[in-house]
C-alpha cells in the first residue's frame, strides 16, 4: 500500500498528486471573498498607527502626547518607556553564527532612535484616521546623531558605533575556506574577477503587515490576528516576551495576501500593539499602511561583493574568492538574524560547480537603514548573481561558449551524493539534464543565429544563463541548532468525517501560494477520495499540529510528506474498520474515490460515508475490542541531509536599446529540479511569480537612500515592481530528481525562479554589451548604469 | 494613511462654485477627477479642510468646436473621453496619442484635462502637448474669463497663472492645417510618468517647416527648445545633429530617480531624432 509515490500511476482513480488541478480556494481570492486580518472586526477594537522617526539616528530628548490626546476618540499613547516593563527585550543572534552579535530591541526604543521610519510613539484611537491625526499631533524632540550609511566604512574608527555596547559596528563575520586557494590562482590559466553589487530592495505585499491583539482579561488568553508565515514560531515569541504561557496564546492566520518572507519576522511595532492589547485588555489592529511599509517592511539584498575565479587552459575551474560585505541596518532581525543572508551567499557561491578550491568571506555590519533580514531566496540571487557572473567572464576569457562552459564544469548528475567544496551535502540533482532540456527549449542556435543579425541591424540583442541552486526543506540545522525555537518538523492530522468527507489540519500555511491545494491533493490520494471531499485547515495554532509553517520552501517537502503520511494512517484505520464490517482481510480491501473496494477486481463493497456513519452513531454495531481511530497525525522532520537542495538552469533573452539603456525582455526560461512535483500548474506559478520577483531585483527594485541615510523613495510610484506589460512570456520546463528522504519525494520550488533570474538578466545585458566593451554588475540595471558602461554618459548619482 | 479630516461640498454650476469657494476659505480645493488630489491627501502631504466636487458642473464638459473653428475641450473632459472622441481624433490626433501615454486605464477613466493642467506635474504629458500646439487655456472667475497661452500658464513646478479664485474651464485648440504633431516618450515601465518626452510639432510641409519641440520631464515645466527649434528649421543632413547639440542650451534638466542631467540630456537627444524621424516616416507614408 505504501509506495514511493509514482506518477505514472496517474491513470489511477484519485492520483492527484502530480496533477494540474485548480486550488479549491482560488475563487474565494479572486472574488475578494477572503478574508484578511483587516476584515476582521471585533467589539471594543480599537486601531494603532505609529509615531516614526525622520532620523536615521537620532537621540529622542523629549515626547510630548497632550495634544495628540486631546483629540476626542484618541484613547492613549504609548512610549518606549511606558511599553518596556511588560516586553522582555530580543537578541537575534543564532549560537551556531559564531561570534555574532546584536543589540536588544524593545518594541518601541527608549531614547535613540536608529533608522528614519522606526516607530518611536504608538497611539491607539477609535479610528485609524483619528489615530493618524493624533500622531500627527504628537511633538518629539529629537538630537540628531551622526548616522551611519555606507557599509564600505561601518568599521572604520572614525565611523561612529550604532551601539556603544557592543563596541563596534560589526554583526558577524565569517569564512568558509576550503582547498588551498592561493595555490590555485597562482597556478590558474586564466583569472576573472567583478565586483557585484545586488541593490537594497524589499519584498512588496499586496495585503500589508497586519496584526489584531486581543487580549481577554478574564480567561488571561491573548489571541492574535496575523497575517504571518509562521504562526507557531509567533505564539512562541509573544509568549515569551510578554511573560504569558504558550498555551495561553493563539495565533490565527487566516488569508494571507503575500508573504515573501517579510512575515516571518519579529517586528518591533507588531510587537507593541500586542503589548498594548495586553495593557488595555482591549482589541488593538494594526495595518501597515504602504507608505510605512517602505520604511517598516524588512529590506534585503545590500551587498557588495568582489569575485573572483580562477581556470585552467583546459577550462576547468580551479577556485572561486569570494569577499562579501553586507550592512543590515541598526538591529539583527528577530529570531531567524540578519546574518543569514551573508552565510548563505558564502556557502552559496559555486553551488553548481565541480571544483576544489574555495574561500569566501562574508562581513555583516551595522547601519542607520531599515532592517535587513530574509526575504525570498536569502541570499541565492546574490550568491547565483555573482558565481554566474564570473562564470560567464572566464567563458569569455577563454573564448567558450558560455554553456559548453557551463556543461564543462557543472557536477557530473552521476556524482551525487556530495559535499561541495563550501560544505553542502547535496543528495541528488540534475545539473546537466536540466541544461540539455534548456538548450532544446530554447532552440540555441536559432537565438545566436538572431543575435547576430539583430546585431547587423544595429540592434543588440544577449542571452544569460545561470545554473543554480536552491535550500529547501530545511533541517534544525537552519535555525534550530542556533537556539531559535522555530520548527523544522511539521505535522498533519486528518480526519474521516460521518459523511465520508475528510479534514485535514497542517502546520504548514497558506500565504497564497496554494499550500492548501497540494496539501488537500496529497490526502484526496493517501485516503483514497476525491480533492473535492477534502477540507484543509491551516494557521491556527489551536487547530492544527504544531509546526514551522511557511519558510525556506518546506510547505509541499516536510508538511506535504507528514499529509500522505497522515492519510495513509487513516486508510489503513478506516480498512480495519472495514474490514471488521464486511468480513474481510483489511489488506484486501482498498478506498478508491470515497468508496470501500475489493483491492482485487476493484468491486465497490460500500461508500466510506457508511464506515462513517457506523463508526460514529452505531459504534455499538462493530465489536467492542475494534479501533476506530479514523484521525491520525503523523510528523515528518528530515534527518538525513541538513538541507534538500534543488538545482534549475535559466535563461534570459533581451534587447538593450543602446541609446536609452533600457532593457527590453523577450523571453525567459526555466528548468528546474524541485523533486516531485505534486501540483505542475501551481509549481509553474511560484517559478513564474520568483522569476518576476527576480526581474523586478534585477531591473526595477531599489530602495534608495540619500547620502545621510533618508529614504528617497516612499511609494509604489518610485519603488518600481515588475509590472505584466514589461515582463516576458516565462517557459518552465522540469527534471525531476525526487529526495529519498520521503515517500513523496518533493523539495521546495518557491525561490528558485528568484534565484536565478537575476544572474541570468545580468548575464544577457552583458553579453547583449560585449562587442560594445561595456559590462554592468551593479543591480539594478537602470538605463542610467546601463548609459554609464557604455560610456555614453558620466557615472551621476541621480 | 487615511485622509485628514476633510469637508466636501458639490457644486451644480458655476455661480455655486465661486460661492462654495468664498464659503470654504483659501486653503480649500476643487476637486476634479481627483487622481493627483486624492494621493495627496492619502499622504497627508495637503490638509485642504474642504473639498469642492466641480465633476457635476455642466459647463466644464464637452468637447466642441467653436466659432473661430478652434476645438474647445472642457476642463471635465476626462482622458480616456479624449482618448476617444472623434473630433480629437480628426483635428487634434495627438491629444489621442497622448492618452495612450498617460498612466493607466483606471487612472484615465477619471483625471481630467483641466486637473492635469492645473496640477501642472513637469512630467504631465497634455500640459506639454498643450504648449507646443499653442493652446490657450480659458480660466474663469467671479470677474469673467480670461484666456491665457499654455505656455504663460505653466509658470513651474506644480504652479500655474491660475488665480486663487479662477478655475479652468476648457482648453482651445486652433486650427493649425497641415501641421503634424508627435509625442514621444521614455518610461521604465508601461503607465509610468515619463523619464523624458517630447512633443514635436510641425509644418506644413517638411517637418523643418516652424518646428516646435517641447519636452517634459526634463525641467520644472515643459520646455520649449527654442535653439534645437532653429536647428532643425535649418534643414539639411546636419540639422539633426545640430539640434541634438542645442539641447544642451535648452535643458537644464534636475535630477530625479532615474538619473542625473547628462542622463536626462542623452534621453532628450534620443527624443528628438526619433520625433524628427517618426515625423518624416509619417510623411513618407502618406
Ligand atoms: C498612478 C498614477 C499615475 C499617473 N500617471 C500619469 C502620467 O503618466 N501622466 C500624467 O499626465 N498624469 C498621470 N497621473 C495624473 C493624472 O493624469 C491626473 O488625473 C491628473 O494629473 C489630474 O487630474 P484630475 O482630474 O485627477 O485632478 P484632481 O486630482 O482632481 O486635481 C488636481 C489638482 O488640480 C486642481 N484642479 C482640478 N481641476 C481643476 C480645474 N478645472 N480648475 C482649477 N483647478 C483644478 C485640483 O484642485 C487639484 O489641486 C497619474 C496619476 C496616478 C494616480
Amino acid at each position: 500500500m505504501n509506495d514511493i509515490v509514482d506518477p505514472r500511476s496517474l491513470d489511477r482513480p484519485n492520483s492527484y498528486i502530480g496533477r494540474s488541478v485548480p486550488r479549491p480556494n482560488i475563487r474565494k481570492l479572486v472574488e475578494g471573498a477572503a478574508r484578511y486580518v483587516d476584515d476582521v472586526i471585533l467589539p471594543r477594537m480599537l486601531h494603532a498607527a505609529f509615531v516614526r522617526s525622520p532620523h536615521p539616528h537620532a537621540r529622542i530628548v523629549r515626547i510630548d502626547v497632550s495634544a495628540a490626546l486631546s483629540i476626542p476618540g484618541v484613547v492613549k499613547a504609548f512610549t518606549g518607556a511606558d511599553l518596556a516593563p511588560h516586553c522582555e527585550p530580543w537578541v537575534a543572534v543564532l549560537a551556531h553564527l559564531k561570534g555574532m552579535k546584536s543589540a536588544p530591541q524593545r518594541p518601541l526604543p527608549l531614547d535613540v532612535a536608529t533608522w528614519a521610519g522606526e516607530a518611536i510613539v504608538a497611539v491607539v484611537a477609535e479610528t485609524r484616521a483619528l489615530a493618524e491625526d493624533a500622531a500627527a499631533r504628537v511633538v518629539v524632540d529629537y538630537e540628531p546623531l551622526p548616522a551611519v550609511t555606507d557599509m564600505e566604512t561601518a568599521l572604520d574608527p572614525a565611523t561612529p558605533v550604532i551601539h556603544a555596547d557592543l563596541g563596534d559596528n560589526l554583526v558577524f563575520e565569517r569564512t568558509n575556506e576550503s582547498g588551498d586557494v592561493e595555490a590555485a590562482f597562482r597556478t590558474a590559466h586564466k583569472v576573472v574577477s567583478a565586483t557585484f553589487h545586488t541593490g537594497r530592495h524589499t519584498g512588496v505585499t499586496l495585503e500589508p503587515r497586519s496584526i489584531l491583539a486581543d487580549f481577554n482579561r478574564a480567561t488571561g488568553q491573548l489571541v492574535v490576528h496575523h497575517s504571518t508565515q509562521a504562526p507557531h514560531m509567533i505564539r512562541d515569541v509573544l509568549a515569551r516576551h510578554l511573560r504569558l504561557p504558550e498555551a495561553d496564546v493563539r495565533v490565527i492566520c487566516g488569508d494571507v495576501g503575500g508573504s515573501y518572507g517579510i512575515k516571518v519576522h519579529v517586528y518591533p511595532d507588531e510587537m507593541a500593539v500586542a503589548v498594548i492589547a495586553k495593557l488595555m485588555g482591549r482589541p488593538v489592529k494594526f495595518i501597515a499602511d504602504r507608505l510605512e511599509s517602505f520604511s517598516s517592511d524588512i529590506h534585503a539584498r545590500d551587498h557588495r561583493i568582489e569575485g573572483r575565479l580562477a581556470v585552467d587552459a583546459a577550462g576547468r575551474i580551479l577556485a572561486f574568492d569570494i569577499d562579501d560585505l553586507t550592512g543590515i541596518g541598526p538591529y539583527s532581525v528577530y529570531p531567524r538574524t540578519s546574518a543569514v543572508e551573508g552565510n548563505q551567499v558564502v556557502n552559496l557561491i559555486g553551488g553548481p560547480y565541480d571544483f576544489a578550491h574555495y574561500r569566501a568571506r562574508t562581513t555583516v555590519v551595522l547601519q542607520n537603514k531599515t532592517p535587513t533580514c530574509q526575504y525570498r531566496a536569502v541570499g541565492h540571487p546574490i550568491a547565483t548573481a555573482v558565481t554566474e557572473g564570473l562564470v560567464d567572464l572566464a567563458a569569455e576569457a577563454l573564448g567558450m561558449d558560455p554553456l559548453d562552459f557551463r556543461l564543462k564544469n557543472l557536477m557530473a548528475d552521476g556524482s551525487y551524493p556530495r559535499t561541495s567544496p563550501a560544505g553542502m551535502k547535496f543528495e541528488g540533482l540534475s545539473h546537466v539534464e536540466s541544461l540539455e532540456a534548456l538548450r532544446k527549449m530554447i532552440d540555441y542556435p536559432a537565438l545566436r543565429a538572431d543575435q547576430v543579425a539583430a546585431r547587423a541591424r544595429g540592434i543588440h540583442r544577449g542571452i544569460g544563463f545561470a545554473s543554480f541552486i536552491e535550500l529547501t526543506n530545511p533541517s534544525p540545522f537552519m535555525y534550530g541548532i542556533g537556539g531559535a525555537r522555530i520548527s523544522a518538523q511539521d505535522g498533519c492530522t486528518v480526519r474521516i468525517d460521518p459523511d465520508g468527507t475528510v479534514l485535514a489540519a497542517t502546520g504548514v500555511t497558506e500565504q497564497g501560494q496554494g499550500t492548501e491545494a497540494i496539501i488537500a491533493q496529497i490526502v484526496a490520494e493517501a485516503v483514497g477520495v476525491p480533492m473535492s471531499s477534502v477540507r484543509v485547515v491551516t494557521g491556527d495554532t489551536l487547530a492544527t499540529p504544531y509546526g514551522g509553517g511557511t519558510w525556506a520552501c518546506r510547505g509541499a517537502g516536510i508538511g506535504g510528506e507528514a499529509a500522505l503520511r497522515a492519510g495513509r494512517a487513516t486508510k489503513e484505520a478506516a480498512l480495519v474498520v472495514a474490514g471488521s464490517m464486511l468480513q474481510a482481510a483489511p489488506d484486501t480491501l482498498d478506498i478508491v474515490m470515497g468508496n470501500i473496494v475489493d483491492r482485487a477486481g476493484g468491486a465497490v463493497r460500500m461508500p466510506l460515508s457508511e464506515l462513517g456513519r457506523i463508526v460514529y452513531f452505531r459504534g455499538d454495531t462493530l465489536p467492542a475490542e475494534l479501533p476506530r481511530e479514523l484521525m491520525q497525525t503523523r510528523h515528518f522532520i528530515t534527518t538525513q541531509f541538513p538541507f534538500a537542495f534543488t538545482n534549475g538552469i535559466q535563461a534570459s533573452w533581451l534587447e538593450v536599446d543602446i541609446d536609452t539603456g533600457m532593457v527590453n525582455l523577450l523571453k525567459h526560461w526555466c528548468v528546474e529540479d524541485c523533486g516531485r512535483v505534486i501540483n505542475p500548474m501551481l509549481v509553474d506559478e511560484q517559478v513564474r511569480g520568483g522569476v518576476v520577483q527576480g526581474i523586478g531585483g534585477a531591473l526595477y527594485e531599489h530602495c534608495v537612500y540619500s547620502p545621510d541615510g533618508h529614504l528617497l523613495m516612499g511609494s509604489m510610484a518610485d519603488y518600481l515592481t515588475p509590472m505584466a506589460a514589461e515582463m516576458p512570456d516565462i517557459e518552465v520546463g522540469h527534471v525531476e530528481t525526487p529526495t529519498r528522504e520521503s515517500a513523496l519525494g518533493a523539495k521546495g520550488a518557491g525561490e528558485a525562479g528568484t534565484a536565478g533570474a537575476p544572474a541570468a538578466i545580468m548575464n544577457a545585458i552583458n553579453d547583449a554589451l560585449r562587442p560594445l566593451g561595456a559590462r554592468v554588475f551593479a543591480q539594478p540595471f537602470t538605463p542610467a548604469r546601463i548609459l554609464a558602461a557604455l560610456g555614453r554618459i558620466p557615472t551621476e548619482t541621480a | 494613511m487615511k485622509s485628514p479630516p476633510l469637508g466636501y461640498v458639490r457644486a451644480m454650476d458655476m455661480p455655486d462654485v465661486f460661492r462654495l469657494r468664498a464659503n470654504a476659505g483659501p486653503d480649500a480645493r476643487v476637486l476634479a477627477g481627483g487622481q493627483s488630489l486624492l494621493p495627496t491627501l492619502a499622504f497627508r502631504l495637503s490638509d485642504p479642510g474642504t473639498l469642492i466636487d466641480i465633476t457635476r458642473v455642466d459647463a466644464l464638459r464637452g468637447i466642441r468646436l467653436v466659432a473661430d473653428g478652434a476645438l474647445r475641450v472642457g476642463a471635465l473632459t476626462t482622458h480616456a473621453e479624449l482618448g476617444r472622441d472623434a473630433l480629437v481624433r480628426v483635428r487634434v490626433p495627438v491629444l489621442a496619442d497622448a492618452v495612450g501615454l498617460i498612466a493607466h486605464p483606471a487612472i484615465r477613466n477619471r483625471g481630467t484635462i483641466g486637473g492635469s493642467l492645473a496640477y501642472a506635474d513637469p512630467a504631465a504629458e497634455l500640459p506639454a502637448v498643450c504648449v507646443a500646439l499653442d493652446a490657450v487655456v480659458i480660466a474663469v472667475g467671479p470677474a469673467g474669463e480670461r484666456r491665457i497661452a499654455a505656455r504663460d500658464f505653466l509658470t513651474g513646478l506644480f504652479t500655474t497663472a491660475l488665480a486663487g479664485d479662477e478655475l479652468i474651464a476648457a482648453v482651445e485648440f486652433r486650427p493649425m492645417p497641415g501641421r503634424r504633431t508627435v509625442i514621444h516618450e521614455l518610461a521604465r515601465r508601461s503607465g509610468d510618468y515619463a523619464m523624458a518626452g517630447i512633443v514635436l510639432a510641425a509644418g506644413p510641409g517638411t517637418p523643418t517647416h516652424d518646428p516646435r519641440p517641447v519636452f517634459f520631464g526634463v525641467g520644472d515645466r515643459p520646455i520649449l527648445a527654442t535653439r534645437a527649434a532653429a536647428c532643425l528649421a535649418v534643414g539639411g543632413a546636419a540639422a539633426l545633429a545640430a539640434a541634438q547639440a542645442a539641447l544642451d542650451g535648452d535643458l537644464d534638466p534636475p535630477s530625479d530617480q532615474h538619473g542625473g542631467p547628462a542622463f536626462k540630456r542623452q534621453l532628450a537627444r534620443v527624443l528628438l531624432a526619433r520625433a524628427v524621424n517618426s515625423l518624416i516616416d509619417a510623411r513618407d507614408a502618406r
